[in-house]
């Protein structure tokens, strides 16, 4: 089979799959589940230990049980689940052929009807609610699968428990590179260097510049457009004629954001990054560095400056503050 | 109490001590919640607090607030970066909306690396003369 067709095929299985994976919703999740103690005062009182919770009405002889209890008297400990539809199971272990092998809940929505209180018995029921197409998530790709429980005390209805998991395949987690030493001013977390610029023919001059502490910017020899970063056209006028101009180092902040989530290895959140407007009138992305990550703001004078990331690695940043 | 009101911050230092016994005490023996071998295996950087814990710890955070006669109606979490051991999660919260008896509160869980919970508390609040905070 040749690449196209195996890409083809490829696809085919995931639609079969999200075909099979549709089937299931709206078929039950638990039938007829009794939750395996009745609601009782020493696993209410080791669930408020575990939480800090000292909320005098879950304590003596009015008590009532923590609502957020709630999917607690319905799990199956040790043992195992009672109630389990085999539609439920069938799902899962669909999706764990499928290698989405791994699980972690996401959402819970939970409605309180009544208290529950110590002697309550416990039953309950629920349906698969949905379960999604195919997505891609930071922990990696899978499906979600949405539950509804109806939970009963006495038989009378107590809450419903709405619940999300991401069934997933893990993505692979970044391979670490060895330790090296360096300069602490500049290697923040340790083991991790920063990315490696790609340097191809169209951008060689730019790097080589940088590494005599010279910021090249590139100019048409037709129309004397600027440009930054470099680039082998004119974006004015198509010429692909160009000669340099060396900036004089001096910019403002244009915009910025402050980088919170995810973070990277080779950086330490949170860290501001600054779109620079140079004298010249042409903007890069860098670091603004010297200014606490909070204190950064638009139309902030900023000098060039050169930032020695590594033994191999020096970039172009701007330090807050004009030329002094 | 008005829409727009801030509940006051609570901190909740995330001890493996937390992870696990909330776990256990939600019944809940996923082993990504007690084994840190077993977690890292399953490429998590260590053991992360379940769903129910961090549940039970909204739901105390809006009792605690509002008082002894406070009722939850509805607690509706999303979770988003984990709760690992040795960060700590801060609670806040805002009144969104007061309808007769009932706030609607969102609530945000933030730690070290970004957003753990986001969600929105329903409860009832104690009628005037029953004792409650604020």
């Amino acid at each position: 089979m040749n690449d196209e067709g195996a890409a083809v095929n490829h696809e085919g299985a995931a639609h079969d799959l999200d075909a099979r994976l549709k089937a299931y919703e709206g078929r039950a999740a638990a039938r007829a589940g009794i939750g395996k103690d009745r609601v009782n005062e020493p696993m209410i009182r080791h669930w408020c230990e575990a939480m800090g919770d000292t909320n005098p009405a879950y304590e003596g002889p009015d008590a009532v049980a923590p609502p957020t209890m709630l999917q607690a008297w319905t799990m199956g400990g040790l043992s195992g689940h009672t109630g389990r539809s085999e539609a439920y199971d069938e799902l899962l272990a669909l999706l764990d052929g499928a290698g989405y092998t791994s699980v972690v809940a996401t959402d819970c929505e939970q409605e309180y009807l009544r208290p529950l209180r110590p002697g309550d018995a416990i039953t309950f029921d629920a349906v698969i609610e949905s379960v999604s197409e195919r997505k891609r998530t930071r922990l990696g790709t899978g499906h979600f699968v949405t539950t509804r429980m109806d939970i009963r005390a006495g038989g009378e209805p107590a809450g419903t428990h709405r619940f999300r998991i991401l069934k997933y395949a893990p993505a692979a987690r970044p391979r670490r590179e060895p330790e090296t030493a360096r300069d602490p001013e500049t290697a923040r977390t340790p083991g991790t260097r920063r990315p490696r610029p790609v340097i191809n023919r169209d951008n060689a001059g730019f790097w080589e510049a940088v590494a005599e502490h010279r910021l090249l910017i590139q100019r048409c020899e037709a129309c004397a457009a600027l440009r930054l970063p470099w680039l082998p056209g004119c974006n004015a006028c198509g010429s692909q004629r160009w000669d340099t101009v060396e900036a004089c180092g001096s910019g403002t902040v244009f915009s910025y954001v402050v980088m919170h989530h995810p973070p990277f290895p080779a950086f330490d959140p949170p860290y501001a990054v600054g779109l620079v407007e140079l004298a010249e009138g042409v903007r890069m992305v860098s670091n603004v560095i010297g200014v606490p990550y909070d204190k950064v703001r638009i139309g902030m004078p900023v000098t060039l400056t050169f930032l020695r990331v590594d033994e191999e690695l020096e970039l172009p940043v701007f330090r807050a503050g004009g030329d002094d | 109490m008005k829409a727009g009101d801030e509940l006051p911050p609570l901190e909740i230092p995330i001890t493996r001590t937390l992870i696990v016994a909330g776990a256990v005490a939600s019944r809940d023996y996923q082993d990504v919640h007690h084994d840190a071998e077993l977690a890292r295996a399953k490429g998590s950087p260590d053991i992360f607090m379940n769903i129910l814990t961090t549940n039970g710890l909204v739901g105390r955070y809006i009792t605690d607030h509002f008082g002894p006669a406070a009722v939850l109606r509805k607690v509706a979490i999303r979770l988003g970066a984990p709760n690992h051991p040795g960060d700590t999660m801060t609670l806040t919260g805002t009144v969104t909306d007061i309808d007769g008896d009932t706030a609607r509160v969102r609530v945000v869980g933030a730690n070290g690396l970004g957003r753990h919970v986001t969600g929105t508390v329903t409860v009832l609040l104690p009628g005037p003369g029953e004792k409650g905070a604020s």
